[in-house]
C-alpha cells in the first residue's frame, strides 16, 4: 500500500533550536493516525511542514506523493486543516463561513452547493445555518470548523488538538464523525493530549523533545520492550486508600515508578520482588496487568529524561 | 498570474461582510475624520489678528495718540490694557494678558517737533514665533508710514508695493489647511482600519487557518485592500463635499483628476497598513504603530512647515513620506488648478511606493506564517 502521508527524515530547525529531529513515518489511506506529545514537542511544526508551509531544514515529506518542498501550493488544495482555535469568523453566519471556505478552495457554482449540502448533512449543522458562528456552543463550533475543513473533499485532513476544551459528548460525536469519514477513505492525522482519544486511533506516534519516540498500534506500543523492561512487571495494587499508600509503595524495594489510577495504584516493579511486595501489602490485592497507553508513554519519557541526565 | 492572487474574490467578499456586520466601527471610522475636519477647519486660522496689546503712553500728547490710533486701526493689534508704569506693562506681558507692549516715551512729541529721531519701544512676546513675526513687521510698517507722512507733505509714498496673492487671494486659512488635512485624515483612517482587520485575524486564529489554505499572500492582501479602499474613497468624496460646501474652498482644477490621483495615495497607505499589521501581534500594538505614522506625516510632509526650510536630512525623510506627495497633489489641484502635466511624477512615485509596500507586506507575511 502506498503512503498517503510520509515524513522522510524530517528535521526542522529555527536558528539553533531544533523543533523536529529526524522524524520518519508513513500513513496509509483511510488511517486514523494519532499524534501525541507534550506542548512544544513539535507536533504543530510537523503539521505545518507537511502542509508545505515550513520548508524542512533536512529530509523531506510527501503528501499524496507530492513533495512538500516543491509542490506546497498543490498540496494545500488537497488537504484540510482544523486547529483548536477553529479558524471561524464569529461575526459571520454558519452559511457564510462555509461559503467563504468553499470560495477559498475554489469551489464554484453547483459543486459548491452540492458540497455545502453534503457537509451540512454530515455534521448536522443545517438548523444553525443562519446563526452567527460566535453564538454557537463549543461543540457546534467544532463541527462547523470540521465542515469548513472538509468542504473541498480533501483526501488528507490534519486536526491539531481538535477537542481541546470540548465537553465529552461533543468529543465523542466528533470522533464518530472522523471514523465515518475515514471509512470513506479520508486519511486523518490527529494530534491530541487525551489518552482515551489516542487509544481510539488505529496507530499512534509519540513525540517527545522533538524526537519520535514510539510509533505503532496501541497493542504494539503496550508490548514495546522499552515500556516493559525485562525482569519487570506492570502491576495494579487495589486499595481503599491509594493516596496514603502511594509514597510507601514508591519506597518499596524493586518499585521503579508508581502512580494513582482511581482506587488503585499502577506500578512498574521488578518481577522477582513481587512476592515481597505482596507480603508488605497484606491488605491490598496485587495483580499483573497490561500497561495502559499512558503507562507506556510515561515509562518512555522517564527513560529519555534519565538518559539525558 | 491567477494563482498569484488566489483567494482574492472570497477574501474581498468576506471583508465586505465584516464591514457590514459591524456598523458601529464603520460609523466611527467614517464619522471621526469628518468631525476632525470640521473642528480643525474652523479652529485653525493662521492669519494673525487682534493681538492683545498693552500700551504705556508717557507722552500723553496729540502725536502719541495719533500713533496709537494707527496701531489700533491696523487690525493686527488690539489695544486692550493701558498701563501706568513700565512695571505694569511687563507684568501684563509676563502674565500673557498681552503679547505686545507699546511704550511711547515722554519726550516723543518734543523730539518729533525738534526734527530729531523719536523712539518708540515695541516689546514682543517671542513665545509664539508667528505672532512675534507679525507684530514686528506690522509695527515697523506703522512707524515707516507715520514717518513718511511727516517727511512728505502730500503723504504719497514714492514707491508702493502692491502685493497680489495668487490662488488664495483672501489668504483664507481654510483654503490652505483643509486640502492638507484631507491627506492626514484619510491616512489615519485607512491605515488603522486595514491594520486592525488583519491583526484581528491573527489574534483569532483565522489567519493560521488561511495560511493552511490555498489562498495566496497577494490574494489575501489585495482582497483586504479593495473593501477598505472603497470605504476610504467614499470618505474622500464626503470630505471634499464638506470642504466645498461648508468651508467654501473652491476646487480650481479637475475634480475627476483629483479623485483619480487619490487612488495611488490610497494604495500606498493601505499597503502601509498591511506592513504595519505584519509587524504587530496584537490590536493594541497595531494601533500604536498606526498612530506613530501620524506625527511625521503632519510635521515632515510640508503640511505645516515648509519642506524648503528643513535641514537636508529631514528633506530626505520628507521625500519618503507618502503624505508629502499627496498634499502636493491636493494643494496643486484644489488651489492652483494644476493638472496632469505638473503632478504626474507625484502619482508615479506614490504608485511605486504602494506596489513596493505590498510586496514587502506579502514577503513579511510569508516569512511570519512559516513560524
Amino acid at each position: 500500500m502506498t503512503a498517503i502521508i510520509e515524513a522522510d527524515h524530517l528535521t526542522i530547525r529555527f536558528g539553533s533550536f531544533t523543533a523536529v529531529r529526524d522524524v520518519s513515518f508513513q500513513i496509509s489511506k483511510g488511517e486514523l493516525f494519532g499524534f501525541l506529545g507534550p506542548n512544544g514537542s513539535g507536533k504543530t511544526t510537523i503539521i505545518k511542514a507537511l502542509c508545505g508551509l515550513l520548508p524542512p531544514s533536512e529530509g523531506t515529506g510527501r503528501i499524496l506523493g507530492m513533495d512538500i518542498r516543491k509542490e506546497a501550493a498543490e498540496i494545500r488544495r488537497h488537504v484540510g486543516y482544523m486547529s483548536q482555535k477553529f479558524g471561524l469568523y464569529e461575526d459571520l453566519t454558519v452559511a457564510e463561513n462555509i461559503a467563504f471556505y468553499a470560495g477559498v478552495y475554489g469551489l464554484k457554482g453547483g459543486r459548491a452547493v452540492e458540497r455545502t449540502r453534503e457537509v451540512q448533512n454530515l455534521t448536522g449543522i443545517e438548523p444553525y445555518m443562519n446563526r452567527r458562528a460566535g453564538q454557537l456552543s463549543g461543540g457546534w463550533k467544532q463541527r462547523l470548523a470540521l465542515a469548513c475543513a472538509i468542504i473541498h473533499s480533501p483526501e488528507v485532513v490534519f486536526l491539531d488538538e481538535p477537542t481541546a476544551g470540548i465537553d465529552p459528548v461533543a468529543r465523542r460525536a466528533l470522533w464518530d464523525l472522523l471514523f465515518q469519514l475515514s471509512g470513506h477513505g479520508v486519511t486523518f492525522f490527529v494530534t491530541t493530549h487525551y489518552m482515551d482519544e489516542a487509544e481510539r486511533c488505529g496507530r499512534v506516534a509519540y513525540i517527545y523533545l522533538s524526537k519520535l519516540i514510539a510509533i505503532g498500534t496501541v497493542g504494539e506500543l503496550q508490548r514495546l520492550p522499552d515500556a516493559n523492561p525485562p525482569g519487570t512487571s506492570r502491576i495494579q495494587i487495589a486499595t481503599s486508600n491509594p493516596s496514603s499508600l502511594l509514597d510507601g509503595v514508591r519506597k518499596m524495594p524493586g518499585v521503579r515508578e508508581a502512580t494513582i489510577f482511581g482506587r488503585s495504584i499502577h506500578a512498574l516493579a521488578q518481577t522477582d520482588q513481587l512476592d515481597t511486595l505482596r507480603t508488605q501489602l497484606p491488605q491490598s490485592e496485587v495483580e499483573i496487568i497490561e500497561p495502559s497507553l499512558e503507562d507506556v508513554f510515561v515509562t518512555l519519557t522517564y527513560r529519555i529524561m534519565e538518559a539525558s541526565k | 498570474m491567477r494563482s498569484l492572487f488566489r483567494g482574492l474574490v472570497p477574501v474581498c467578499r468576506k471583508e465586505f461582510l465584516h464591514i457590514e456586520r459591524d456598523p458601529g466601527t464603520l460609523f466611527f471610522a467614517l464619522l471621526i475624520p469628518m468631525l476632525q475636519l470640521l473642528l480643525f477647519g474652523f479652529a485653525i486660522d493662521t492669519n494673525i489678528r487682534q493681538i492683545p496689546t498693552v500700551v504705556l503712553d508717557e507722552s500723553r500728547t496729540q502725536e502719541s495718540r495719533r500713533l496709537l490710533e494707527r496701531f489700533s486701526s491696523s487690525d493686527v493689534f488690539a489695544l486692550k490694557i493701558y498701563a501706568r508704569s513700565p512695571d505694569e506693562m511687563y507684568a501684563a506681558i509676563r502674565s500673557a494678558k498681552a503679547r505686545v507692549g507699546v511704550r511711547i516715551p515722554f519726550d516723543y512729541a518734543r523730539r518729533l517737533q525738534d526734527g530729531t529721531s523719536a523712539s518708540v519701544l515695541v516689546l514682543v512676546d517671542g513665545s509664539d514665533s508667528t505672532v512675534a513675526g507679525q507684530a514686528v513687521s506690522t509695527s515697523t510698517g506703522i512707524a515707516l508710514q507715520a514717518s513718511v507722512v511727516r517727511v512728505l507733505p502730500t503723504g504719497n509714498m514714492p514707491i508702493e508695493v502692491r502685493p497680489s496673492v495668487l490662488y488664495n487671494p483672501a489668504t483664507r486659512s481654510a483654503n490652505f489647511f483643509v486640502p492638507g488635512l484631507i491627506a492626514i485624515l484619510l491616512q489615519v483612517m485607512t491605515i488603522l482600519l486595514i491594520a486592525l482587520s488583519l491583526v484581528r485575524e491573527r489574534e483569532r486564529g483565522t489567519l493560521e487557518q488561511l495560511t493552511m489554505s490555498p489562498v495566496a499572500p497577494l490574494g489575501l492582501m489585495v482582497g483586504k485592500m479593495i473593501p477598505y479602499g472603497v470605504l476610504a474613497f467614499g470618505e474622500l468624496c464626503a470630505i471634499l463635499f464638506v470642504m466645498r460646501v461648508i468651508f467654501l474652498v473652491p476646487i480650481h482644477g479637475s475634480v475627476l483628476l483629483l479623485l483619480a490621483m487619490s487612488l495611488p495615495f490610497l494604495l500606498t497607505v493601505l499597503a502601509l497598513g498591511l506592513v504595519i499589521s505584519t509587524r504587530a501581534h496584537t490590536q493594541a500594538e497595531a494601533f500604536q504603530l498606526s498612530m506613530g505614522t501620524i506625527l511625521p506625516s503632519i510635521f515632515l510632509s510640508g503640511y505645516i512647515f515648509l519642506i524648503d526650510n528643513m535641514p537636508s536630512f529631514f528633506k530626505g525623510i520628507s521625500r519618503l513620506i507618502p503624505a508629502t506627495y499627496y498634499i502636493q497633489i491636493l494643494r496643486g489641484i484644489i488651489l492652483r488648478g494644476a493638472g496632469m502635466r505638473e503632478l504626474w511624477l507625484n502619482a508615479v512615485i506614490l504608485t511605486a511606493m504602494g506596489c513596493a509596500m505590498i510586496l514587502i507586506a506579502a514577503r513579511q507575511f510569508v516569512k511570519q506564517s512559516s513560524r
